[in-house]
């Protein structure tokens, strides 16, 4: 059990931030670039001091700066999987895994011995004796893999651990590392970019953002319910904030759009843009929310085409392919955006 | 890491001829040695009394300065990739400066700094009776003043190219400094430390200018194979200077050699 | 550690790390080689520009170029350049006699090369192109003539003596040769194949003392900057020497019984590029105002 409450500055950028990850559970940490995702791992690896707050892991206080506690790095019962694998490149697959043992202590031989078991275990048995530069990608994540669990951590801390990895590489290593994890009876955080990892691989999930967390939850409710542009981002929807006056929210941006439910005070207004038509022209009888904007960027996500209509608000639209040509987008002018009212999702912030 | 297939290059007649040039322009000299040199009797100049001194002698100064180096040197290096302070350009100008120095004067700069008069020679001469011209300690400190900046610029670019994040990755797996460095830093940095070393002793072993400014000349007390060698010449005995001189280029070979097959291409 | 952050979810993958290619440019080695040869080029027309002088070359006249060598016009001036090689020990004497010769003869420089007279033997006789050399021994000079790069018969126009030089002062309080044998002392000497280093070892044995030189220069220049600079206590020069050096050292005096003369032979060479000239120098040398100038340096006259 990981009980973390780390709050420290790096210069301008001070982070604070608190959860707990039960044994077994594998929580999800999402973020954009320079939120505080891998400072937040320094923290509890030890490279980083605390300024305030505390690290307990399994009972054991591994940080505490009042106390003037601190464990140094190599003390502590936790592995780590990096997103550029990190292998000693002059050491051999075997020895690669059978390194934290034997620096921990353990006799070279029982240390080689487990070595393979753990390498036989992510189906690497043969490539044993070879050095990471001859091996692919996805078998030196899987090393890595080896290597850090052989150790029998009690924290896992996996940092962007598909990032490198082609697409198919991608799925094979994920699934591997699923099971894995559903195996192993450590605590383990999950640090990505990738919504996919998180969903697939999360218990939980964690979004930081400027040195805060702007949302927990588990991956579906967070996805569901973002709370963040960035969130909104990853999953692909609209996201808005504004004030709530009955069946109508007062943008921040300008701007009001009507919604079904009653709703007061601050408030999230998401709308996802398969739910936003487009016209040329203005569509005579449209209900609730009509507004028109100058047509933005386009984009082609898979077999759909995303407009933004820049208006107040501006808006993602999701349209057919064929929509380009007949609305003629990419000549820009203006278009005609409309939202049902009953497709405008509102929710407290 | 993949190897990257490397492309046969179409042939350039230029490029041959100006490689060709530059091949033979090392390869005459050699070839001048091997056919000038007395094979009669060189044997016997060899095995002189006075050749096996200075043998003896450049053998014992330049490894004991190639030790030296590695001593201090390592931890300069350390210093100078890995620490962060004021004036550390400077520090990295001043210990590359013999590297530029013509020899002579840095063999006037050893004797002004630790010479009998030196400012710090001539304390020590005043406390401890200890003087480090004429002695084989100072042909020591002259071969080390020239030599030992190899050591430290080569040592220093291997610790900087190492990527310092598989020591990271070694300690969140457990191994204390100690560890981390035996078993992940020297292993990683060992080739360059080899070639510096390489370098270094090399260096050390041709050492002239500095050394007889600073140590002196003295046949079996400072006279080292360089110094022999240039009496020999200066004096006329050119069969003798000859002879001593294919000892250095064979000792040369062989670590050149050596050294091209123990770090491998690419190297250094 | 830096995360690639993907576009805004697409395909949700992210980035690829960047793996650095080390592929050795082929530009880099054309412009390597280009330079080395446009340095041997360059060194290959500077030898031919510059004056050559094979021994082999008889009747020197017709050899090279004007720059170098000269000639004499039928009224007999001399014009160009000469050069000399001498004993380091001649260096302030000659110095002067050759400003003189220079203010006497407008149009011609001459130019110097002061060393141990063994390593100027040896640079002659391997082909160094000078007009004139001045050696602080017969022994030196009998080197050169014997490989047959001598002209004409070498004359002596100096003698030259020893003398114990000693740090200013003589703060170790040195009075004799049998002093120089204390292992205390540091003595310097020349090399035995230098003419200075022949003086001491003649004076070591008229004394009859064994003294173990610290170090073994190779012209008496060495063994008086060692002294000079306090590295050693005490050097074997010539007397010149510790004239020309009055202040910044003090000499001892040795016994006539004891010490030890050197005669200094000059020849012109047999390649020398200006012979004219260089036969006027060693005159001017063997002259009034030479003899002149030697002897206001300490030299004595020739025996």
């Amino acid at each position: 059990m990981l009980e973390a409450d780390i709050q420290l500055r790096l210069g301008k950028f001070s982070l604070d931030a608190a959860f707990t990850v039960a044994p077994g559970e594998v929580l999800a940490l999402l973020g954009p670039n320079g939120s505080g995702k891998s400072t937040t791992l320094q923290a509890l690896t030890g490279l980083l001091p605390l300024a305030a707050g505390r690290i307990v892991l399994d009972g054991t206080v591994l940080d505490d700066p009042a106390q003037r506690t601190r464990v140094a790095p190599e003390q502590r019962p936790i592995a780590l999987m990096f997103q550029s694998y990190l292998l000693f490149p002059h050491l051999s697959a075997l020895e690669n895994v059978a390194f934290g043992l034997r620096a921990r202590g353990t006799g070279k031989k029982t240390a080689r011995q487990k070595a393979a078991d753990a390498l036989a275990r992510v189906g690497l048995e043969d490539q044993a004796p070879k050095k990471p530069g001859a091996m692919s990608g996805g078998q030196q994540q899987r090393v890595a893999m080896a290597r850090a669990l052989v150790t029998d951590p009690k924290l896992l801390l996996l940092d962007e651990p598909l990032a490198a990895l082609d697409v198919s590489t991608k799925s094979d290593v994920r699934r591997l590392l699923r099971a894995t994890l559903r195996q192993s009876s450590a605590a383990n955080i999950l640090v990505t970019h990738d919504l996919l990892d998180a969903v697939a691989l999360g218990d939980r999930m964690i979004v930081i953002q400027d040195g805060q967390i702007v949302q927990t939850g588990t991956p579906a409710a967070v996805t569901a319910r973002p709370r963040s542009k960035y969130v909104a981002d990853l999953t692909g929807v609209n996201l808005l904030r504004g004030t709530g006056r009955g069946t109508a929210v007062d943008l921040d941006g300008g701007g009001e759009l009507i919604c079904a439910g009653p709703v007061t005070g601050p408030t999230f207004a998401v709308i996802a843009p398969a739910e936003v038509s487009v016209h040329r022209q203005e569509p005579d009888g449209a209900a609730g929310n009509l507004w028109r904007g100058p047509v933005g960027d386009i984009e082609l996500m898979g077999d759909r085409v995303r407009v933004r209509v820049e208006g107040t608000p501006a808006i993602t639209a999701e349209v057919a392919p064929s929509a380009v040509d007949e609305l003629k987008l990419d000549e820009g002018g203006e278009l005609w955006a409309s939202v049902n009212p009953a497709a405008v999702t509102v929710y407290p912030p | 890491m993949t190897k990257v297939e490397q492309q046969k290059q179409p042939f350039n007649p230029l490029l041959a001829v100006l490689a060709a040039l530059a091949a033979l322009f090392f390869v005459f000299p050699l070839i001048g040695m091997i056919t000038g040199a007395p094979w009669g009797n060189v044997l016997s100049v060899i095995t002189s009394k006075s050749s096996l001194d200075a043998l003896q002698l450049s053998l014992i100064a330049s490894l004991s300065s190639t030790a030296l180096a590695l001593l201090f040197g390592f931890p300069l290096a350390w210093l100078l990739a890995r620490g962060q302070f004021r004036g550390k350009v400077l520090l990295r100008g001043l210990v590359t400066l013999p590297m530029v120095l013509p020899p002579v004067v840095g063999g006037i700069a050893l004797l002004l700094a630790y010479g009998r008069r030196g400012i710090i020679g001539e304390p020590m001469d005043k406390a401890f009776g200890i003087s480090l011209p004429f002695t084989l300690a100072g042909v020591i400190v002259a071969e080390s003043f020239v030599a030992m900046p190899f050591f430290v610029i080569t040592a220093e670019s291997g610790l900087r190219s190492m990527n310092r994040r598989l020591e990271d990755a070694a300690r969140s797996l457990g191994a204390r400094r100690l560890t981390v460095f035996r078993r992940v830093t020297l292993p990683l940095i060992w080739p360059s430390l080899a070639a510096g070393l390489v370098l270094t002793w090399a260096r050390a072993l041709g050492e002239f200018g500095a050394t007889i400014t600073f140590a002196g000349n003295l046949p079996g007390k400072t006279q080292t194979m360089p110094l022999a060698i240039y009496i020999s010449q200066s004096s006329g005995k050119t069969d003798e200077a000859i002879a001593l001189s294919l000892i250095l280029v064979l000792v040369s070979l062989v670590v050149m050699i050596f050294r091209r097959q123990s770090s491998g291409a690419g190297a250094g | 550690m830096r995360e690639n952050v993907p576009p805004s979810g697409r395909n949700g993958s992210g980035g690829v790390v960047s793996r650095s290619s080390r592929l050795r440019g082929p530009r880099r080695h054309i412009r390597i080689l280009a330079a080395t040869g446009a340095a041997v080029l360059g060194v290959a027309l500077a030898a031919c520009s510059s004056s050559s002088s094979s021994p082999a070359a008889s009747g020197a006249s017709s050899a090279g170029s004007a720059s170098a060598g000269g000639s004499a016009s039928a009224a007999g001036t001399i014009h160009g350049t000469v050069v000399v090689f001498a004993a380091t020990s001649l260096t302030e004497a000659f110095n002067k006699i050759g400003a003189q010769f220079e203010a006497a003869h407008p149009g011609v420089t001459v130019k110097f090369n002061y060393n141990g007279s063994s390593s100027l033997a040896t640079s002659i006789n391997q082909g160094a192109p000078a007009d004139v050399f001045a050696s602080a021994a017969p022994k030196n000079m009998e080197t050169v003539t014997s490989a047959g790069n001598a002209s004409g018969t070498p004359q002596d126009f100096a003698t030259n003596t020893g003398e114990i030089m000693v740090e200013k002062g003589n703060p170790k309080n040195i009075k004799t040769v049998s002093d120089l044998a204390n292992p205390a002392i540091k003595v310097v000497v020349c090399a035995p194949a230098v003419p200075c280093g022949a003086v001491a070892t003649a004076i070591f044995k008229n004394a009859g003392v064994t003294v173990k030189p610290v170090s073994e220069e190779q012209n008496v220049g060495g063994v008086v900057t060692k002294v000079t600079l306090g590295e050693a206590d005490a050097g074997i020069v010539y007397v010149t020497d510790v004239k020309a050096n009055e202040g910044k050292a003090t000499g001892v005096a040795i016994p006539a019984d004891q010490n030890d003369t050197t005669e200094y032979p000059i020849a012109e060479l047999k390649a020398a590029p200006n012979p004219s000239a260089a036969a006027a120098f060693i005159s001017y040398v063997l002259g009034t105002q030479g003899q002149q100038v030697l002897a206001s340096f300490g030299f004595q006259p020739p025996k």
